[in-house]
């Protein structure tokens, strides 16, 4: 039992030592950025005076290191900083957009995550045959059909032709079930098509890599039926390869999902992220990448843990 | 009688990458009586695990049965539908993998599998099951049957987990049960134990069985009756005695033949000469090495012996024992935590990275799978020319030559050139690993169970080839093996290894009769003799191995000896005995002990075979 906690807690410290450092390289790079904020704010006409003054108030003439240390100690305090694009706390607008984008994230995951699974499962169990190839060819179409062109189909579909969805996604604050499904119903399918294809792909390539391992031939010879032979005996031992490949996937939804918010009008994190990239915002852009990278870390996390609790071996 | 199972006229075909059909069994059928056990035998490549398999009409990827009957009982097993074969396999029919290792699911607990056929046969209730379980593991001799079944199967050993695997095929007390090449993955020592734990379980349940093998001297303890397989066809069969004694086929008498090796012409070394490697308190392990320089796992401790040119030096013990370690760290691939080396005269660094070209040139190795030492992807040409370039800074027409010259020494035709490697048969692949050393053109072959994976005809050739090349290139070898035949067949000196440690060493005359010391003593009688009957007369206790930690400088075979002469062998560090005929011995006992205590064991045996 010691050793599972103790190879946890060294992940858990591998996974902030990664975060520290990405701070610093996120950091770096915000501040590499073309342009300059108190000019972008101040416009043009600003006279050299007042844009000084501006910088001095922002504390922007501080040694580099100096400012580094004061954005970290901000960030771990709770308050990091005040939004140089519009005056508001980062805190405030990040908690504004945040839940949304979890909450979009989290339908995803809950339609697309079974999905794959059983996609990838039926393909395997298949595996060479018809049903396989059909599935595969299938699942490889979904994955290289960009989302962009997806999501502007499903509009096109759904939404001005047959005019059963709203083109727009915003969910009022207390939604029906009918309100809900209208909201989320287009993103949601969209997102989904493009994470299901790749980890039913992941799902079927670890899962026949088990099926040909000796112990399957045994279970067969002990008469375990083909459901069996798969859920009982396979699965568990791909759950590490499946585990990792749904925590890449699913990663892809913090981030990775610009176009899908701007497409469907979601106001979700990705968007505010971008709109902080064209307006220097450097606190806020900060803060969002900064974000970003800790769901990833959260999620490879999770895919370890998961990774290891199947695995006996590790788990001692 | 009445035969418990019958098989006529079984075809198999499997499909070729090319779209063709080739026949890998033809035209087979034999039957076994109620209670009997009938061996398959034949090497890799004779269809004895396929026809094994289709007794439970199951056929690997790409096969397919094309005609034949096989009746077991009443049922025609051809005739089943996907359903009925279910409720056959594992329930009437039940099969005991090669390789225990890989056919038991590494996440789940034993006991777990053990039960699985109970349960999807329904044939137990759990708890009932569950006392049958340990009740058969009693019956094989496994250590604590009422908790071994609750380990996963990584945390048992190789030998224990083959009679779990028997205890799985046993439970539902099946009509006919198939033991796959059972003990070919174990050491000997381990093997007479399964085989012993097998036997008695077969002979008191009177249990109907087919053992497939490509050892007939196994097979000689195991089986009533023998069908002898070359090429997916029926050379020879009867029952066991019978074709022990009077052999009918050519093929049969191939098969005793190479069960025998005979002694080879090793010892042409030159004495005077200064030896090529010499190595003094040689220590290796692995892991970063701790405040006293010791690495975290010592696999090899004090370890010295010297090879004189031109001769081959056989390195013996069980998995385990640190063999390949040691020619790794020959080789500088396991950095030395303590000890020198020296390579003809010089002092030999002992990391790579800190070697020579010509230090490297000099010591080559050649790894036991030819499979994954070869990069499937290279052509023969290609793995050949490399070494050629790198050593000798060869190439153009003088390179194609060389790489012709060396073929021909292995004795391959040049054809095979522009093959790439997986094409090639086994024991092809290993003849060109070989040539891959011999292009260096090397003083020392590290040869690292080299023909463990071959089937007997085919490891004799390479070990003819061995002594060949020996004889004409004067290259030496340090030729590890865990099978004391082949290293008395063909080693000029002897060592072998226990738990890392020299516990003897000699000339090969030496180890061809007693007194040795007691682990080479255990192996030597481990080794199946080709008699029926042997296993019940080989007398040695059930080797135990408590898997307590032995102090540092006691005797490591101390759990394990029959011999151990309490108060002394637990308390006192073993000293080194010359005996009389030459070899040394890491023992307590002297020459008298140890000569009376094997005359007195043999004198309690009938004569060997």
């Amino acid at each position: 039992m010691t050793t599972i906690v103790e190879l946890l807690l060294r992940r858990l410290g591998a996974s902030l030592a990664t975060l520290l450092l990405v701070s610093a390289v996120v950091f770096l790079i915000t501040n590499l950025l073309p342009g300059d904020p108190v000019q972008e704010m101040l416009g043009q006409a600003a006279t050299p005076e007042v844009v000084e003054a501006l910088r001095a108030k922002l504390g922007l003439n501080e040694p580099a290191y100096l400012r580094y240390l004061h954005w970290l100690g901000s960030m771990l305090s709770g308050s990091p900083g005040v939004s140089i694009a519009n005056n508001m706390p980062v805190a405030e607008l990040v908690a504004d957009r945040l839940p949304r984008s979890l909450t979009l994230a989290g339908i995803t995951t809950v339609v697309a995550v079974p999905l794959a699974l059983l996609v990838g499962i039926v393909a395997a169990m298949h595996h060479g045959t018809r049903t396989d190839s059909i599935i595969s060819g299938l699942v490889m179409f979904v994955v290289a059909v960009p989302e962009f062109l997806v999501a502007t189909v499903a509009v096109l579909i759904f939404a001005v032709k047959l005019r059963w969805l709203s083109a727009v996604s915003y969910a009022p604050p207390d939604p029906t079930l009918a309100e809900f499904l209208e909201t989320y119903a287009l993103p949601v399918l969209t997102l989904s098509l493009v994470l299901v294809g790749q980890m039913a792909r992941m799902t079927r390539a670890a899962l026949i890599e088990q099926l040909q391992q000796p112990y399957i031939e045994m279970a067969v010879l002990k008469g375990a039926s083909p459901a069996r032979v798969v859920l009982r005996h396979a699965l568990p031992n791909a759950v590490g390869p499946i585990a990792n490949a749904v925590a890449l996937s699913l990663s892809y939804l913090m981030g990775g999902v610009v176009i899908i918010e701007v497409i469907f009008n979601y106001p979700g994190i990705a968007s505010l992220m971008v709109d902080s990239v064209t307006n220097r915002d450097f606190p806020l852009l900060q803060v969002c990448a900064m974000l970003f990278c800790a769901g990833y870390l959260i999620l490879v996390l999770l895919a370890d843990v998961a990774a290891i609790l199947s695995n006996p071996r590790l788990r001692k | 009688m009445v035969d418990q199972l019958q098989v006529d006229g079984l075809r198999i075909v499997a499909s070729t990458g090319d779209g063709g059909r080739k026949t890998i069994v033809s035209d087979v059928s034999f039957s076994i009586p109620r209670g009997e056990v009938l061996a398959l035998i034949g090497e890799s490549g004779s269809g004895k695990t396929t026809i094994a398999l289709s007794l439970l009409r199951y056929v690997r990827r790409g096969c397919h049965i094309a005609s034949g009957s096989i009746r077991l009982g009443d049922s025609d097993v051809m005739a089943m539908s996907e359903r009925e074969l279910r409720s056959l396999r594992g329930r009437r029919v039940s099969y005991v993998a090669q390789s225990a290792a890989s056919a038991f699911n590494p996440s789940m607990r034993i006991m777990g599998q053990i039960l699985e056929t109970t349960r999807i046969h329904k044939t137990l209730p759990r708890k009932e099951a569950e006392s049958r379980a340990v009740e058969l593991f009693r019956a094989l001799a496994l250590p604590e049957p009422e908790s071994i079944g609750s380990r996963y199967p990584h945390q048992v050993s190789g030998g224990q987990l083959q009679r779990l695997m028997a205890a799985m095929a046993l439970i539902t007390e099946p009509e006919l049960v198939i033991f796959d090449e059972p003990t070919t993955a174990l050491d000997v020592t381990t093997q007479i134990d399964v085989l012993r734990a097998f036997k008695r379980v077969v002979r008191e349940r009177g249990i109907t069985a087919v053992y497939v093998s490509h050892d007939l001297a196994v097979v000689a303890q195991m089986a009533d009756r023998v069908v002898v397989l070359n090429a997916g066809e029926i050379r020879e069969s009867g029952p066991t005695a019978q074709l022990l004694q009077n052999p009918q086929d050519h093929y049969t008498r191939e098969l005793m033949a190479a069960a025998r090796p005979a002694l080879g012409c090793a010892g042409e070394g030159v004495a005077s000469e200064s030896p090529v490697l010499s190595v003094k308190d040689l220590t290796a392990g692995y892991g970063q090495p701790g405040k006293d320089g010791r690495p975290k796992v010592t696999i090899l401790e004090a370890i010295n012996f010297s090879i004189p040119r031109g001769t081959t030096l056989g390195v013996i013990g069980e998995s385990g024992s640190g063999k390949s370690t040691l020619a790794r760290a020959v080789a500088g691939l396991v950095p030395l935590a303590d000890g020198t080396m020296t390579l003809s005269e010089a002092p030999l660094p002992g990391e790579m990275a800190q070697r020579n070209r010509e230090q490297l040139r000099k010591v080559q190795i050649v790894f036991q799978n030819a499979d994954t030492a070869l990069n499937p992807a290279h052509t023969v040409a290609r793995i050949l020319a490399r070494p050629l370039a790198f050593y000798h800074q060869m190439d153009g027409p003088q390179r194609d030559r060389r790489v012709r010259e060396l073929l021909d020494l292995v004795h391959l035709p040049a054809a095979i050139l522009d093959q790439p490697c997986v094409r090639l048969s086994g024991g092809q692949k290993q003849r060109v690993n070989l040539a891959r050393a011999l292009a260096a053109e090397p003083d020392l072959i590290l040869c690292d169970e080299v023909t463990s994976a071959l089937d007997t005809v085919v490891a004799a050739a390479i070990l003819d080839l061995l002594m060949e090349l020996q004889r004409e290139l004067k290259v030496s070898y340090m030729f590890i093996s865990h099978d004391i035949s082949t290293v008395r067949a063909i080693c000029d000196d002897v060592l072998v290894l226990y738990a890392g440690r020299i516990v003897e060493f000699g000339s090969r005359e030496t180890f061809s009769a007693a007194p040795f010391h007691p682990y080479t003593d255990l192996l030597i009688r481990s080794v199946p003799e080709l008699a029926q009957g042997w296993l019940e007369r080989s007398g040695h206790p059930p080797s135990k191995g408590s898997g307590g930690e032995i102090a540092p400088g006691l005797c490591p075979f101390l759990d394990r000896c029959p011999v151990i002469i309490p108060g002394q062998c637990d308390r006192v560090p073993p000293p080194w005995h010359h005996l009389a005929a030459g070899n040394s011995v890491l023992c307590h006992h002297t020459q008298d002990a140890l000569a009376g205590e094997r005359a007195m064991d043999e004198g309690a045996r009938s004569p060997r075979g």
